[in-house]
């Protein structure tokens, strides 16, 4: 592998799709020194969107839903602008803790889980765990704020377990209902964009809980789980699946993830192992990841996009099947060839076409080119390592018309699979 | 169960390999099982429905008149002057009016109480202990599957509509088709020559990398024979959430496609359609009636449809729900349900024992039918296949007696 390939396969999986000149600078500060600073904490505050108040009722409903695809858009907006790993990893842990403002109904309140996800994803995942069993959002997808001592909810405390801590065959029925009493009490309030606390709802009552016998608060029942052997694992091949390959990790890879402490420390364990580079090439790319990659390398500024020409992009996700705050369900979005279908190729197809039209720069770029040489700039441009005789095939068909050209590309199989 | 789960359980192990998959895979066009002609005759035929999310078994067919049901769900319970009246003190949920009507003509036969031993309450094992058939461990193949590797291989015999291949139909040595049904519909700028071009495969290049390829050598032979299937990308989706919602087409759609591919003679014998979003831990009972009543129109319209075409349907979820309900007005994840069964040959009525609602194991109901007896009733009856290999040697079967 040469240095160029080297760090395009590290960027190309820590960030959302560098750009050529991103590589040009990692190639000549060299991979040690690019991993370090892709990983560094951004300096840069995320500035919120206000989502306005929440009104209950039909109108309050659709206007929700305007402030959760405004929303949506304001974080694309920052993964677009954003060249270092945070913003990726907080999109994982938004796959992870999947929640969808389908049933929770306010952006206000997804806005604030992906903040928490922002706050805490780097560091030790016990803060975060903390966090996230008294996040409102969390809370009303699961049902958290009708768990009550009178009778409890088990939705939140096994969806805790089973997706995001521990994996299934770590707890038992028990402890899923241990950990449910040990959860109630905690309400959700959508106009005030708050969780509390409401002691008559909840069960002091000890419990036995993986193992332990005592009176659990939410944050002892957090630690018990970060805590867990289990726990780091099972995080360890979730991050392995969406940053490293679609397969399952081997041991020693695992064993390697699970000795860090933080999640930025699994991340850096994790494109230095043995087994990353031999994984260029094997994973598919969310839609999000494909998006928001190919709006960075064609320049296209979302910030200066007005409403009426955001269609290719929103269409696009939609078409996909990946739409920020939207997962399909609490298990979160497919990782590999469940994105490769017929319909999938077919969308890829047409809004690549649809972005070429925001893109004029990026094609004069290509025209700039001799047009034995446009393959080559197209490679440069997208970051693909190399295209393969049959990608070339078709693409040097194509070299006479760019824009084409480059929608071409950004459909191609080398361009989809990372 | 979401596609990740899926997809790891899948290829777990290697038995069912990523090659396998990529040749079941979209493979096919809706025109290749239009135009699907066996040897002989076909022989009657199999549409499996899957709920995902564990529809609440008791508040679908209602035992209104045992007082323990009443008392357990206090405010969430169906009186005998709101459900439909079956026999015996149970009613069907307002919201099947259609399955209703069939029960009316003797077409409809629910059999109570369904289960398996040591019932596990997660959605994704649950599912897949249902669809592989197996409750003691993990298994990398489902049972129609195992079903597809006996009947020659062919994946053209075991069809699904949802966008990745269920569990159900993955064999050890073949799997079924998964077929897009929506509108192709290319831009400008792209034609056969392109499709086919990227369709060609690379030597050497990954799993991932030769799937997308194979999408477009997909396209090249769906290209011409679609129509009438309406493409949604610009639809945002009102209907309310659970957090166990399914990713297919909806079920309207899937079964007008069964339909085409049934009427057009394919031969066929395994249609797996599915809908998700059953998981009601609150606020269950308006909910659940309309889900219930989004199933009841197009499957009533599809029996009443299919009817002498030697089709059978059965309808199955990964769990029922806990009987007392919990105090969000709804209810959490329980074990055994009824599994409903129509058409051709089907005689209606209610089968098996209904499980004590006073006899619990942990607040749960005792499944009184092992669920692989009702498996060896469509292998037998609807497959003209042996139960027993397919099933692990089990021996049980469902009579209608």
């Amino acid at each position: 592998m040469t240095d160029r390939s080297e760090v395009s396969h590290l960027l190309r999986r820590l960030t959302f799709g560098p750009t050529a000149a991103e590589v040009d600078a990692a190639v000549a500060a060299g991979a040690g020194a690019t991993l370090e600073r892709v990983l560094a904490p951004i300096g840069r505050p995320a500035t919120v969107p206000e989502a306005g108040p929440f009104r209950p009722g039909k109108e309050g409903r659709q206007e929700a839903r305007r402030q959760a695809t405004d929303a949506a858009w304001w974080w694309l907006t920052r993964m677009a602008s954003e060249p270092g790993a945070a913003e990726k990893l907080t999109f994982f842990w938004h796959g992870h803790w999947a929640t969808s403002v389908r049933k929770v109904r306010s952006a206000a309140l997804m806005l604030g889980q992906q903040q928490t996800l922002r706050r805490y994803g780097g560091g030790g995942t016990g803060p975060l765990v903390r966090a996230m069993l008294r996040d409102p959002a969390l809370i009303i997808w699961l049902d958290g704020q009708r768990n009550t001592r009178k009778a409890p909810n088990e939705n939140l405390a096994r969806e805790v377990m089973e997706l995001f801590t521990l994996g299934v065959g770590a707890y038992t029925e028990d402890d899923v209902k241990a950990g449910a009493r040990v959860l109630t009490g905690w309400r959700a309030d959508r106009t005030t964009a708050t969780a509390t606390f409401v002691a008559a709802r909840h069960d002091p009552a000890p419990v036995t809980l993986l193992g332990r016998s005592g009176a659990f608060d939410i944050d002892s029942y957090a630690d018990l789980l970060v805590q867990h052997p289990a726990h780091l694992p099972f995080l360890a091949r979730r991050l392995w699946n969406r940053y490293g390959s679609p397969a399952t990790p081997d041991a020693a890879t695992t064993a390697r993830l699970s000795a860090e402490r933080t999640t930025t420390g699994m991340l850096r364990s994790l494109v230095t192992a043995e087994a990353f580079t031999a994984a260029n090439g094997a994973l598919v790319k969310q839609p999000v990841e494909w998006m928001t990659g190919a709006v960075r390398q064609l320049g296209v500024d979302l910030g200066a996009l007005p409403q009426n020409k955001r269609g290719p992009i929103l269409g696009g996700l939609r078409a996909l099947g990946q739409v920020p705050f939207r997962p399909p369900s609490v298990g979160g979005w497919p990782v590999g060839t469940p994105w490769l279908t017929t319909s999938s190729a077919q969308a890829r197809l047409r809004y690549g076409q649809a972005l070429t039209v925001l893109a004029p720069e990026a094609v004069e770029t290509l025209a700039a080119a001799a047009r034995g040489d446009r393959t080559e700039a197209l490679a440069r441009l997208l970051v693909v390592d190399a295209w393969s005789d049959r990608t070339r095939a078709v693409l040097s068909a194509a070299t006479g018309e760019p824009r084409r050209l480059l929608a071409l590309g950004l459909a191609s199989p080398e361009y989809t699979v990372h | 169960m979401d596609t990740i789960t899926r997809r790891r359980f899948l290829t777990a192990s290697g038995v069912v390999a990523a090659g396998a998959l990529v040749a079941g895979g979209t493979a096919y066009g809706l025109g290749d099982i239009l135009g699907f002609r066996g040897d002989g005759p076909t022989g009657r035929i199999l549409v499996l429905v899957t709920l995902y999310g564990g529809n609440d078994g008791l508040n679908t067919v209602i035992p209104y008149a045992d007082p323990a049901y009443a008392a357990n769900r206090p405010s969430m319970a169906y009186g005998h002057d709101q459900v439909l009246d079956l026999e015996d003190g149970f009613g069907l949920n307002p919201g099947l009016a259609g399955l209703h009507r069939l029960w009316g003509e003797d077409r409809l036969a629910i059999v109570r109480g369904v289960g398996y031993p040591r019932p596990d309450r997660s959605h994704f094992r649950s599912m897949d202990i249902w669809q592989t058939a197996n409750p003691d461990r993990p298994e990398n193949t489902g049972w129609l599957g195992r079903w597809l590797d006996t009947a020659g291989g062919d994946p053209r015999l075991a069809v699904s509509f949802e966008p990745v291949l269920p569990p159900l139909l993955a064999g050890a040595t073949s799997a079924g088709a998964t077929v897009p049904g929506g509108a192709l519909t290319l831009p400008q700028g792209v034609d056969g020559t392109v499709l086919a071009g990227f369709g060609t495969p690379a030597p050497g290049e990954s799993t991932g990398r030769a799937r997308a390829a194979a999408c477009f050598a997909d396209l090249v032979k769906v290209r011409d024979l679609m129509a009438g299937t309406v493409e949604d990308d610009e639809g945002d989706a009102d209907e309310p959430a659970t957090a166990t919602g399914g990713q297919a087409p909806p079920l309207d759609q899937q079964l007008a496609l069964v339909t085409r591919c049934i009427e057009a003679g394919s031969a066929t014998r395994v249609y797996s359609v599915s809908l998700g979003g059953f998981d009601f831990h609150a606020d269950e009972k308006s909910a659940q009636e309309s889900i219930l009543a989004s199933l009841d129109k197009p499957l009533a319209a599809f029996a009443e449809r299919m009817a002498g075409h030697g089709v059978v349907v059965a309808v199955y979820s990964e769990f029922g729900r806990r009987v007392r309900a919990n105090a969000s007005e709804g209810t959490d994840h329980g074990t055994a349900s009824s599994v409903l069964l129509l058409g051709d040959g089907i005689p209606g009525g209610l089968y098996a024992e209904p499980p004590s609602l006073t006899d619990l194991d942990d607040g749960d109901l005792r499944h009184t039918t092992d669920f692989r007896d009702v498996y060896a009733m469509l292998l037998a009856d609807v497959l003209d296949a042996d139960p027993g290999p397919i099933l692990g040697g089990w021996e049980g079967r469902l009579t209608f007696s």
